[in-house]
């Protein structure tokens, strides 16, 4: 244990997720020795993350107004919706420059074992979208593992009787993994191989 | 496939220990309590990354030491793998394979092949029915390393779908509506249907393609005591046929018509995780009727019917009897021998060395407190 400031910092480093206690040591004593204007930076960042990042009220990815960057951007189409389930989604599949439609993001998937389910997500908010009539198709884009596979089925059955389609990425995807960990070249052709279900 | 050496640094007993193996047959001869389990229990490590006797790994590292090494050459078709695992209690594994670290410790899987019969495996016999579909599954995915991931995904599925069911249980307990948790139920019945069948079509299939080899097999080291059989055992009903289709229909009938016992008790009582499998000597099932030697020798009937598969599939893993001559008579060791003697390796252990016939000797080992030295 250190004394005072030096340990607050380890201890907020620490609760970080994939930060131990080891490396919070070393980031707050890098931090300690960090030229003054380096730390203020970073201090900045830390405190415009929280006071200028919002939820796109549209799709409910990140943003840093009403709307987030995809929702504004007028050439994009609205005939096709992407569901993801976390804003990192979004990122991993505009890496992959396949898809010129729309997003929405969920905000995870349904998980008994943490006590998630529809109503915890942005579901009814999605079948407003969807109800507008203005999407032809939706693909469902959560992630290749036991709840985003489930979260799929539960979306399709839900949405299927109103008359889209609804396709879900092609097979070949890490089995059980997260999408942000697929490279480009594995999601861009699980987009396009994409399949009705 | 054979191990062509082994060494170990703070596993178990031993501090540092190196052994050169032959192909063909090894006995390990030493008394009690001197390394001998531990040696054969590294070995079988690196084939499962699991022990055969302990669910956790600190009994693995050697008293007062931090961590354990097993290092293990294997040469399989004319090609020589070298497969490093370090064992640190209360973290993640780390594997290299031929001298470059792999991401998971689960590549390695593969790489060494063995079926291992120790006196633990009594419990496949005389244990609660997980000891048997674990024996079943582990041979599964040794036949088709597919079926890993299915049985992850089932088992993560029943998880999901037991928390759904318990949190509506609770809930109905203090009033709540029950409708408005159970909205999901249907997904997963459909997933769990969907796994479920396929994990049991592949059980029924494996069961199979097993049961001759273990009447046989039984036969060979407990003759003319009638004859032994297995069957998978499914709530599901009898003589199920391996067609998923009709699988998944039927565990989504059989979810219907538990619905409310499920509600109630909050976890599902459909699917392959209630199956077994059922052992029969003659007309009599094994539990509560066979004498101990009968459950001894059929629990090794189980391992060797499993080694026999493997072979018949054209995997020849390597064999590992341990303790296994000292509980038979003269001429069912001579039986045993000769099911056994063309193994491509073969590792045995006892405590006697007259106990093994004359037709398995190989190459002799004597083990001796944290020393393995070659004495013929
Ligand atoms: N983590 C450990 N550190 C030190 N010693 C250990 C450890 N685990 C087990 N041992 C010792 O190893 C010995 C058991 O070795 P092992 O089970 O290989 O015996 P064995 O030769 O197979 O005997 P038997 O013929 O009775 O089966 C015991 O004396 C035990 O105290
Ligand atoms: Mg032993
Ligand atoms: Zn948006």
């Amino acid at each position: 244990m250190y004394e005072g400031a030096i340990q607050d910092l380890i201890d907020e480093l620490g609760r970080l997720p994939g930060v131990g206690p080891k490396s919070a040591q070393r980031i707050a004593f890098h931090v300690l020795s960090a030229d003054p204007a380096d730390v203020n930076r970073l201090a900045t960042a830390l405190r415009k993350v929280k006071d200028l990042v919002r939820f796109c009220t549209t799709c409910f990815n990140v943003a840093e107004s009403e709307q987030c960057r995809v929702c504004r951007d007028p050439r994009r189409t609205n005939e096709v919706l992407c569901v993801v389930e976390e804003p990192k989604d979004v990122v991993a599949i505009e890496r992959t420059g396949e898809f010129r439609g729309r997003y929405h993001v969920l905000g995870g998937a349904i998980n008994p074992l943490e006590g998630i389910g529809p109503d915890n997500l942005k579901i009814r908010e999605l079948l407003f979208r969807v109800g507008t009539g203005e999407v032809k198709e939706l693909i469902l884009a959560t992630d290749p593992n036991t709840e985003g596979e489930a979260t799929a089925t539960y979306l399709a059955l839900l949405i299927k009787p109103m008359g889209l389609t609804v396709t879900r990425l092609a097979s070949g995807l890490p089995v059980g993994g997260d999408l942000e960990y697929a490279d480009e070249i594995t999601l861009g052709r699980a987009f396009e191989g994409r399949r009705a279900v | 496939m054979h191990v062509r050496r082994v060494e170990l640094t703070d596993f178990r007993s031993y501090e540092r220990v190196a052994v050169d193996l032959d192909p063909g047959v090894s006995v390990l001869v030493g008394q009690n309590g001197m390394g001998k389990t531990n040696l054969i229990e590294a070995l079988g490590y690196v084939a499962t990354l699991d022990s055969h006797r302990v669910a956790t790994d600190a009994p693995l590292v050697r008293a007062g030491a931090a961590s354990a090494v097993i290092r293990c050459a294997i040469v399989h078709e004319g090609r020589e793998l070298l497969v490093e695992l370090e064992i640190v209690p209360g973290r993640a594994n780390r594997a290299r394979l031929n001298r470059s670290p792999v991401r998971r410790p689960r590549e390695v899987l593969g790489a060494l092949r063995m079926v291992l019969f120790a006196p633990e495996d009594l419990e496949l016999v005389r244990g609660d029915p997980s000891e048997r579909r674990r024996y079943l599954d582990d041979l599964l995915v040794a036949r088709q390393p597919r079926f890993a991931g299915v049985r992850a995904d089932y088992d993560r599925v029943v998880k999901q779908r037991n928390a759904l069911l318990r949190n509506a249980y609770l809930n109905r307990k203090v009033g709540g509506t029950r409708g408005q948790d159970l909205s999901t139920l249907a997904v997963w019945d459909h997933h769990l249907a969907h796994h479920g069948a396929e994990l049991l079509a592949g059980r029924l299939e494996l069961a199979a393609a097993l049961a001759p080899h273990l009447t046989k097999a039984y036969d060979a080291v407990a003759p003319g005591r009638g004859a032994a059989a297995i069957a998978y055992a499914s709530r599901l009903g009898e003589a199920l046929q391996a067609d998923r289709p009709a699988l998944e229909a039927a565990i989504l009938e059989r979810l219907q018509e538990r619905r409310v016992a499920e509600i109630e008790r909050g976890m599902t009582l459909v699917g392959p995780h209630r199956d077994d499998l059922a052992l029969s000597l003659g007309d009599l099932p094994v539990k509560g009727y066979a004498s101990h030697g009968e459950c001894w020798s059929f629990a090794l009937a189980l391992r060797l019917a499993a080694y026999d598969l493997l072979r018949s599939d054209g995997i020849e893993p390597v064999l590992v009897l341990d303790d296994v001559f000292a509980e038979l008579d003269g001429s069912r060791r001579e039986r045993l021998a000769g099911l056994v003697s063309d193994a491509a390796q073969l590792l045995v252990t006892c405590a006697v060395p007259e106990d093994v016939p004359a037709s398995l000797r190989g190459a002799r080992f004597d083990v001796v407190t944290g020393a393995v030295s070659r004495v013929s």
